[in-house]
């Protein structure tokens, strides 16, 4: 069973998420915050990390960037998946190592795990 | 009348107004005034050395005295700059405060109400009450992109990326979008592939907002029934995708303004108040960032039909 990380400070959202991804037989593991998300990302060695780019203390941006700078995590595939809809920000978390950028608002969430699975 | 713009342009108190800056915060009346003195003091100066040119300290003074003038405006122009500078900052952060705090509560709902209307055992009330909901989040959600994208395209970072597309696949997700609505008010909703269409380079989901405004004007401005006929087709170098319905048309006196922002003709807000009048401006600003082509043909009464073409990159 494949695993998926979803890093994402909004408690409705995660829990969303989570229900839909286990529904479509996922295991999911869930951070609130991107320092607890580095952790499980080290720890569990996910197939796949969702990422938010607004999250408390340390940013999705810094996430990301720890997560593509650390040997025992640089191959996971990341999704940024936010509200931040900015040029800037789509190609700044692209040149970091974000596999694909979805803006939340712009998706349903079996857009979203379609995505996940032609990347799996 | 270039004359008058000219004149207007000189119109420095109503320039100032427009930014709501006071008169010594505003950048081009400061200059304007720069230069005026600059030009009254090489006079004076030219007049002052001619009469006391075995004096060559009155003249030096003269000229510190106004240089230290001027570099004071310089330093109330800088200011104004920064002023408005700090405004336009304002106004991205304002932009992606929106974007975020505004779209996370609406997006998580609508994830929210799909999960439970995919819930067994809901009755055909409950079931109804949750389309009801999902349809206003819906509404909003559309509202504040429409909102964000106009901000964006006037701050000049629509942000499009082009990737590969099928505009035939595009439309007929939208087609299937659309299919509970048009039943409901009678109209049929068809699609007419002429001929093999190739991938296109396009912003994807600038694309199928660009759709899916035409399709929905033209589902929503169709009085009682009626019919909504898609075309795509391939004309040498371009792709050509027409939209066509029999609905209300638009009043010939409404034809130049129909794409300009906020603008909702008279006629459509008879038949529908629903509508930000951003629709047309939005589409038009994507179609033409991707290198493309927009326009329509209509006749009050008789229908409209809307068009665009992007170009095929190789």
């Amino acid at each position: 069973m494949k695993t998926i990380l979803l890093i994402e400070d909004e408690p409705s959202f995660q829990k969303a998420v989570c229900q839909f991804l286990e529904k479509e037989g996922f295991q999911t593991k869930s951070a609130l915050n991107g320092q607890i998300g580095l952790a499980l990302a080290k720890k569990f060695k996910p197939d796949l990390i969702l990422l938010d780019l607004i999250l408390p203390q340390k940013d999705g941006f810094e996430v990301l960037k720890e997560i593509k700078e650390d040997e025992a995590t640089k191959d996971i595939p990341v999704i940024i998946l936010t509200n931040l809809e900015g040029g800037a920000d789509v190609e700044k978390a692209l040149s970091l190592g974000a596999t694909t950028y979805l803006v939340k608002a712009n998706y349903e969430l079996e857009e979203v795990v379609k995505k996940i699975k032609d990347l799996l | 009348m270039p004359h008058k713009k000219i004149l207007e342009q000189l119109n420095f108190v109503k320039q100032c107004r427009k930014y709501h800056l006071s008169l010594w915060q505003c950048p081009s009346f400061l200059i304007v005034l720069i230069g005026l003195i600059t030009i009254s003091a090489m006079l004076g100066t030219w007049l002052i050395a001619t009469k006391y040119n075995n004096q060559p300290e009155i003249v030096a003074l003269i000229v510190i005295g106004v240089t230290t003038i001027l570099t004071i405006i310089s330093y109330f122009i800088i200011q104004g700059f920064e002023k408005l500078a700090e405004a336009n900052q304002l106004k991205s952060e304002f932009v992606n405060i929106v974007s975020h705090q505004l779209r996370t509560p609406l997006t998580s709902i609508k994830w929210t109400i799909n999960l439970m209307i995919k819930m067994e055992g809901l009755t055909e009330e409950q079931l109804e009450k949750l389309k009801t909901i999902k349809k206003s989040n819906q509404r909003m959600t559309d509202l504040v992109n429409d909102l964000l994208n106009v901000s964006r395209i006037e701050q000049g970072e629509l942000g499009l990326r082009p990737e590969k597309v099928s505009l035939k696949e595009v439309i007929q997700d939208l087609i299937k979008d659309y299919l509970p609505l048009a039943k409901a008010s009678n109209i049929s909703l068809s699609l007419e592939i002429k001929n093999d269409i190739p991938l296109i380079s396009i912003d994807s989901h600038g694309i199928k907002v660009v759709i899916q405004n035409l399709i929905d004007n033209a589902v929503r401005y169709i009085k009682n029934q009626g019919q909504v006929k898609i075309a795509l087709k391939r004309k040498r170098n371009v792709i050509r995708c027409e939209v066509q319905d029999n609905g209300v048309g638009i009043p010939l006196k409404d034809h130049g303004k129909i794409f300009k922002k906020f603008f909702r003709s008279r006629n459509i807000m008879k038949y529908q108040t629903e509508g930000t009048g951003l629709g047309l401006f939005i589409s038009k600003t994507v179609i033409e960032a991707s290198g493309g082509k927009i326009d329509f043909k209509s006749q009050e009464g008789k229908g409209t039909t809307f068009w665009f073409e992007i170009p095929i990159k190789q």
